[in-house]
């Protein structure tokens, strides 16, 4: 890492611990905008890294919201008669209850998505191909369908998260959520370029080029897509906790399990920013943020047409993403070597 | 619930009877999917979407005074013109891509006609009332819309037709032949473009038949599409590419299971059923081919 770099890593992360406070109005939009960072980068290991594109790792996300809110609220009250009072009205969490809860909740928000994806991951993740996208597609709705089929999660009429508890007269609600996200943010920047640069990643590479091939290297590719696998359900589960206290109100096929909106905007946001790369997500996520805020406010009602237009518009034009286009236009930039002969014998082919 | 099942027989055969001639309806549906994915290799997430546009048509007729079954002939003229419009717009563009990309440029697709739909319409639950009636059969036990049986009939007969057609027409044989080898029928003389977006049309109007159907026997809402492509898709991999029986067959499967479903789990539990069905097919599959990935080291 040289030091170009570092000044960039340092620069962004003091950007991040100073920007709830320079732009105050939009600490909502910006822990929103952290949480599909994180659902851009982990998708990124399966889509761009290791070539299965899935739609299923909304039901990580999905299922780290209910059991965070769950923990919430089942460790101090009884879970069933929260849902069904609607929740806020019979019972208050004092502050110190509503942090432990929220520490709780998110621990097991991780975890138990990850165990689920150790235990489906041997007989999902032998799926190839198409055959894989659509049968996560299958999971992340069924899991919705079922859901809201629950009596003790609040079935069709949803869940109302423990409102942020009022300590004294001060609104921290947006900073505290914000700050949560961040750091939900940074551990997953940490941990994917931490990853990235081992031979981990390598194989999951390897994996995407070819299969067999791997497989025939000697590389047990089961193991490690599962072990990717889990790693995404990890940081999904933790986001997924983070959003359904920032949303407070969880439903199961609009919140939750919304394979309609955030399961295909993970995807779309890294291929938007070039799957394959760390940056790549990041930059989509961004890009795809301020792109949806502008439809969700100036086209209301038309937000959906414009997302599919959007969708078949990146998808048949830009599959590459932003980082494919400039690593074609400048590879040098990219660590690639270039013949300069061979690169004008192209341009002039062209 | 389950033990009512067992008790009364009479429930059962209701069941069974239901399932089968809605599966024949699935089965159409499921056809047009294995005849686009055989030909042109794509996986058409907007399949179910063509289908309730399909119905809609069908619908529009019944509010302005003309009898919905005339939809079955209306709708897959129109819906044949739609999706020679989709492929000329999105989908030559993806024909020869990753699988991927089609999938997600038809995803796509389907949130386009989604939300489109629901503007158009609304977002109410509508069915086309036919007023054919019931038949009751077992001393008044089993109670059969007329409509179901007439959508049942007028599936197989489209069916039939288009089996018939794709042997023995000229535009029939080019499409095998194209879903054989597109290069060597490009090399004899087979615009293989013109396959590829009558084979679109062919399947939206097969799209348009199943859906006015729907709209006579059920009912339509612009957020029902993707249970339609889920069953079909599953349906098309249990029986495997053009093997038109096996998909009548699985298709039938297909729809007694759900109403076994239905009456069992409750009906809330009906579209999850489906699909956590697909999840165990697509597994068991993964198994199976496994083991003779392995036979084969």
């Amino acid at each position: 890492m040289n030091k170009n770099s570092w000044i960039l890593y340092i620069g962004l992360l003091v950007f991040g611990l100073v920007a709830p406070f320079i732009f105050p109005a939009f600490k909502v939009q910006l822990s929103i905008l952290c949480v599909l960072i994180v659902l851009a980068t982990t998708w990124n290991i399966q889509g761009g890294e290791m070539g299965y594109n899935t739609f299923g790792n909304i039901l990580f996300y999905g299922l780290g919201m209910y059991l965070c809110a769950s923990v919430q609220v089942g460790m101090f009250f009884p879970l069933a008669e929260w849902t069904e009072s609607g929740g806020e009205k019979t019972f208050v969490h004092t502050p110190s209850q509503f942090f432990q809860g929220m520490a709780a909740g998110l621990v097991v928000a991780a975890i138990v998505p990850t165990i689920v994806a150790g235990l489906i991951g041997y007989a999902i993740l032998g799926l190839r191909g198409h055959y894989f996208a659509i049968c996560t597609l299958g999971l992340g709705v069924a899991a919705g369908e079922i859901s809201g089929g629950i009596e003790i999660i609040g079935a069709g009429q949803g869940f109302t998260t423990p409102p942020f508890p009022n300590i004294g007269g001060l609104e921290a609600r947006g900073e505290f959520f914000y700050f949560l996200s961040f750091g939900a943010l940074v551990l997953t920047f940490i941990a994917v370029r931490a990853i990235y640069t081992t031979r981990f990643r390598l194989i999951l590479n390897a994996i995407r080029d070819n299969e067999d091939k791997a497989e025939a290297m000697g590389i047990e590719t089961m193991k490690y897509k599962i072990t990717g696998w889990m790693i995404s359900a990890f940081f999904c589960g933790l986001a997924g906790g983070i959003m359904g206290g920032l949303v407070g109100y969880i439903d199961s096929t609009d919140v939750a399990f919304d394979g309609r909106e955030m399961g295909v905007f993970m995807v779309l946001m890294a291929i938007l920013g070039g799957k394959g790369t760390l940056w790549g997500p990041i930059i989509g996520a961004t890009l795809f943020h301020f792109f949806k805020e502008g439809f969700w406010t100036f086209f209301l009602g038309w937000q959906y047409v414009a997302l599919g237009v959007l969708i078949v518009v990146i998808v048949i034009y830009f599959p590459e993403g932003l980082m494919g286009w400039l690593r074609e236009k400048y590879p040098e930039r990219f660590g690639e070597v270039v013949d300069e002969a061979d690169r004008k014998a192209q341009v002039e082919l062209k | 619930m389950d033990f009512l099942v067992f008790q009364y027989p009479m429930i059962t055969i209701q069941a069974c009877l239901d399932g089968l001639l809605l599966g024949i309806l699935f089965a159409l549906i499921a056809y047009g999917m294995a005849l686009q994915w055989g030909v042109m290799n794509i996986i058409n997430i907007a399949q179910g979407d063509l289908v309730i546009l399909g119905g809609y048509i069908a619908y529009f007729m019944y509010l302005y005074g003309i009898h919905p079954a005339w939809g079955v002939i209306v709708s897959p003229i129109i819906m044949y013109f739609v999706g020679i419009a989709i492929y000329k717009l999105v989908i030559n563009k993806v024909v020869d891509r990753d699988l991927f990309i089609s999938i997600l440029a038809t995803f796509g697709i389907s949130i386009l006609f989604m939300q489109l739909m629901n503007f158009a319409f609304g977002a109410d639950v509508v069915l086309a009332n036919s007023g054919y009636g019931t038949t009751m059969l077992f001393d008044n036990n089993v109670v059969l819309p007329n409509s179901k049986i007439f959508s049942a009939f007028i599936s197989i007969v489209f069916a039939i037709c288009l089996v018939v057609y794709m042997k023995r027409s000229k535009l029939g044989r080019a499409i095998r032949a194209t879903a054989q080898n597109a290069r060597a029928a490009k090399i004899l003389g087979v615009n293989t473009e013109k396959v590829y977006a009558a084979t679109f049309g062919i399947n939206a109007a097969l799209c348009g038949v199943a859906g006015a159907l729907i709209s006579i026997t059920f009912t339509i809402h612009p957020y029902m599409g993707l249970p339609y492509t889920i069953r079909s898709f599953m349906i098309v991999i249990v029986a495997g590419l053009g093997n038109l029986p096996g998909v009548a067959m699985s298709g039938m499967g297909l729809g007694i299971f759900e109403e076994f479903a239905d009456y069992i789990l409750g009906t809330e539990f009906r579209i999850g059923s489906v699909f956590l069905l697909l999840v165990l097919i697509l597994v068991y599959r993964r198994f199976k081919l496994s083991r003779k990935r392995e036979y084969l080291k």
